[in-house]
């Protein structure tokens, strides 16, 4: 854009980068608590209005006399540099609308699957959604304050999470604990692309 | 378009500020940053309200799709397809997703990011 430069003197406007990560789970696990920890605005909300003719992705049959569906994804944001911002997006709650998740996870970083222990089955679908996408991810188990306390190992064999996936726990609620998963995301990010890159590693199944 | 007899009814009721179309003319990425100079805020005073509220928008500072959905209380798909036409009107830059391809270029955003991560 050619005015664009000119407007403000001499300064040669920079190209932003953006990236995402994404933070996924179940219902109420915590996913915009999580976000909120971190973001420096206050998590937005974005909606994505889906069809009844999209391609089966919904039963529209559930929704009577609708013929749309909103999808509703939390998210926050990090300015990092003028020239960097990073994107923290929650999945929506509801498994069944993967046309969603396809979109967000495009372009990611990587991603987080936050698990709550007293609903450890709730992370079966988006485990299996990640472990079939070339994306890599990691398992963040959301210590509540009362819930039941389980060994690491004993989720990762609950959950039959691979050897390769990180496990971490962390507390959603602390600015502190969310940066560990985040650096724990973007860590594994580099690890599995080094790997992809020597060919050490096995191939994700795309 | 929007007659009560319209066969395709509710599904196409949240994008009457496109005038019914739901095809953005190029993709762009939920996170995908977009920024307004002065004097495109200038110009998009003649591009109709919701054009304009997303210039206000990206000239006070760089904006995602995402947050401008937000903002606008309008559903993705509908604010893509009026950022598309701006970015093909001028009206808005289009800055970078993060960089799908090339070791290089993919290792670096990483180690920004986590420095920026480190940083916190």
């Amino acid at each position: 854009m050619d005015f664009a430069s000119s407007e403000r003197a001499g300064a040669q406007p920079k190209e932003i980068t953006s990236a995402k990560i994404v933070v996924a789970g179940g219902f109420g696990v915590g996913k915009t608590t999580l976000v909120g920890a971190v973001s420096e605005i206050e998590p937005l909300t974005t909606e994505a209005v889906m069809t009844s003719a999209g391609q089966g992705v919904d039963d529209a049959s559930k929704v009577p006399g609708k013929g749309t569906t909103t999808v509703a994804m939390d998210f926050g944001r990090i300015t990092m540099a003028d020239d960097l911002i990073l994107y923290l997006f929650g999945t929506p709650g509801q498994t069944r609308f993967w046309f969603m998740w396809d979109e967000l996870i495009r372009g990611a970083v990587g991603a987080a699957v936050l698990v709550d222990t007293r609903r450890i089955a709730d992370a079966f679908a988006p485990l299996d959604y990640f472990e079939n996408r070339h994306l890599p991810y990691l398992v963040a188990l959301n210590c509540f304050d009362g819930a039941p306390r389980y060994e690491p190992d004993e989720v990762r064999e609950a959950l039959a999470i691979p050897a390769h996936v990180p496990l971490i726990m962390c507390d959603a609620r602390q600015r502190d604990s969310v940066r560990t998963v985040l650096v724990g995301v973007v860590e594994h990010a580099m690890a599995t692309l080094v790997a992809e890159q020597t060919g050490g590693f096995p191939a994700v199944v795309g | 378009m929007g007659q009560p007899q319209d066969p395709r009814g509710n599904l196409v009721r949240p994008y009457a500020v496109t005038r019914g179309r739901t095809e953005p003319r190029r993709d762009i990425p939920i996170e995908a940053v977009l920024v307004a100079s002065q004097a495109a805020l200038q110009e998009a005073r003649f591009a109709g309200h919701d054009k304009y509220r997303i210039a206000v928008l990206c000239e006070a500072k760089p904006q995602s799709l995402a947050e401008l959905s937000a903002h606008l209380r309008q559903p993705l798909g509908v604010s893509r397809v009026l950022v598309a036409d701006m970015v093909a009107d001028g009206l808005l830059s289009l800055h970078s997703a993060a960089p799908k391809t090339g070791f290089a270029e993919r290792m670096d955003l990483l180690e920004r990011v986590l420095s920026g991560l480190r940083k916190l």
